[in-house]
């Protein structure tokens, strides 16, 4: 754990050592607002929700949280230094777990910047606050479940464009899964995975934290999905490493 | 500080990597004992740095097995780590962080904490001249600079074994002759692999060298035995003579 820890520590530094971090929470913030703002016609709606901030949020994750994760293991691997890092005493999976919790605490801090739009609208009317505080932690879910993604397909190439595009197609594939378009399709050719793809659908399972509702298989699911993809990440590593 | 009372500290037996048909060592075996420092010399793609990389448990070998400190690199990798010093082939590190911030990440990850902490870094800053630069980005840093952040990194913790993948590459004359001034003050208490291409470096600072062309070990001797291989009595001549019959076909290792 104090191994991880210190990995995390090193990774989130880089971060802000880097105009990475500026650039990516001032858009992220701006995308945000002109979403929530212009696009969510959120005074128009004269609800005091932040309905329109949580559905635009897993669309903007899905673009930037792979800008995030695609340096991750594939800068490494350019630049050699996870021949240093995989040869301190440290595991693998100290490594794969220290790297993603960097990343995620990253997202966190972009998420808590948004706090404006919480003082609106509490300066507007009188939200469900328990509503918008469950719609931050599924954001937050949401946000872990696509850095595993990213983070483990950043492990397979050396090369960040490569790692960033394949981060946004893989994530994509589990934010559309369970729109019609999609499970129509699969129910008319293979009806079996029309409800598999609703099951594995990101995107669904966020649904119930933006109405409130915590239920536990929905937090078992981004656990697992998020275990599923650092285990993965973790074996891309050690056959990857030192290709 | 005897030689032969304890188990040597880097034992490596029938160490054999491939990849796919190529195969790019081939059942090398070597011990090397405290207070040895082997020159590992070979032409480029013979086999050194990975070979080296085995050691550090970086690369999986297909077949043997590499010790350090008696604990097996695979079995017991973080054990075997905690006894190694490693420089990496070309010392990479990580460019926006400062040198002290980037000593202090491998110290805290070493296990180190508070004053032992500052004392390790400082006495590594000190060790390889680095105190002036401390503050400085690693990517601001001239090319010897970052090759000597690489061996700070590596002697930090004091590590009874050492394995430096061309320490000297890319450094002056005089930081060169430093860091063998410093390879041999460290020498009695430590087990030193190094690998280089300066063939003059294995006479000023190497007790034993082996040369390995296309993935296996050819020679095996002390420098001065070595040099009587050649009617010349060069090293340069000896490596010319031993390493270009070879025709295998070369790969980056």
């Amino acid at each position: 754990m104090r191994n991880t820890l210190i990995v995390a520590r090193r990774e989130l530094g880089g971060y802000f050592a880097t105009p990475v971090a500026v650039v990516f929470i001032v858009i992220f913030l701006v995308l945000q607002g002109v979403l929530t703002f212009n696009l969510g016609s959120f005074f128009d709606r004269n609800q005091a929700d932040l309905a329109p901030f949580f559905n635009f949020l897993p669309w903007v994750f899905l673009l930037l949280v792979p800008a995030i994760t695609m340096r991750l293991w594939a800068e490494e691997r350019r630049l050699g230094t996870i021949e240093l890092l995989l040869t301190l005493p440290i595991t693998q999976a100290q490594a794969v777990v220290g790297k993603f919790l960097a990343a995620w605490a990253f997202c966190a801090i972009a998420l808590a910047l948004t706090f404006p739009f919480v003082i609106t609208v509490n300066y507007l009317g009188q939200p469900d606050n328990g509503v918008i505080a469950t719609g931050y932690v599924g954001a937050l879910l949401v946000a872990g479940a696509f850095l595993s993604v990213g983070a483990a397909l950043s492990a397979a190439t050396k090369n960040q464009v490569i790692a960033f595009v394949l981060a946004v197609a893989v994530c994509f594939i589990f934010a559309v899964s369970s729109y019609p378009l999609v499970t129509d399709f699969l129910s008319k050719t293979t009806p079996v995975l029309a409800e598999v793809a609703r099951r594995v659908s990101v995107a669904e399972r966020y649904q119930g934290f933006t109405r409130g509702v915590v239920s536990l298989r929905d937090v078992i699911f981004f656990a697992s999905f998020i275990g599923f993809w650092l285990f993965l990440n973790t074996v891309i590593v050690e056959h990857r490493k030192a290709d | 500080m005897s030689v032969t009372s304890e188990p040597a500290l880097i034992e490596i037996k029938g160490l054999t990597k491939r990849f796919g048909t190529f195969t790019a060592v081939d059942h090398v075996s070597f011990q090397v004992a405290r207070g040895e420092v082997l020159g590992f010399l070979g032409p480029n793609g013979a086999g050194k740095s990975t070979t080296m990389r085995m050691l550090a448990g970086f690369v999986t070998p297909t077949a043997g097995t590499a010790r350090i400190c008696g604990h097996d690199v695979l079995t017991d990798s973080v054990a075997a780590r905690r006894c190694l010093g490693f420089l990496p082939e070309g010392a990479p590190n990580y460019p926006e962080m400062t040198v002290t911030a980037f000593l202090t990440f491998t110290a805290r990850v070493r296990g180190y904490v508070g004053a032992e902490l500052d004392h390790r870094v400082g006495h590594a800053l000190h060790l390889t001249s680095l105190e002036g630069v401390r503050l400085q980005p690693i990517e601001t840093l001239s090319k010897g600079f970052k090759r000597r952040v690489g061996l700070a990194q590596a002697l930090l913790h004091d590590p009874p074994v050492l394995v430096l993948d061309e320490p000297t590459d890319g450094l002056d004359p005089n930081q060169k002759h430093e860091v063998r001034s410093l390879i041999a003050r460290m020498a009695p208490a430590k087990a030193i692999v190094i690998s280089t291409h300066i063939l003059e470096e294995v006479d000023a600072v190497c007790t034993r060298a082996i040369i390995i062309a296309a993935g296996r070990v050819v020679a095996d001797d002390k420098p001065a035995a070595l040099e009587k291989l050649h009617p010349s009595g060069k090293l340069d001549d000896v490596f010319r003579q031993i390493t270009q019959p070879s025709t295998t076909p070369k790969r980056a290792a």
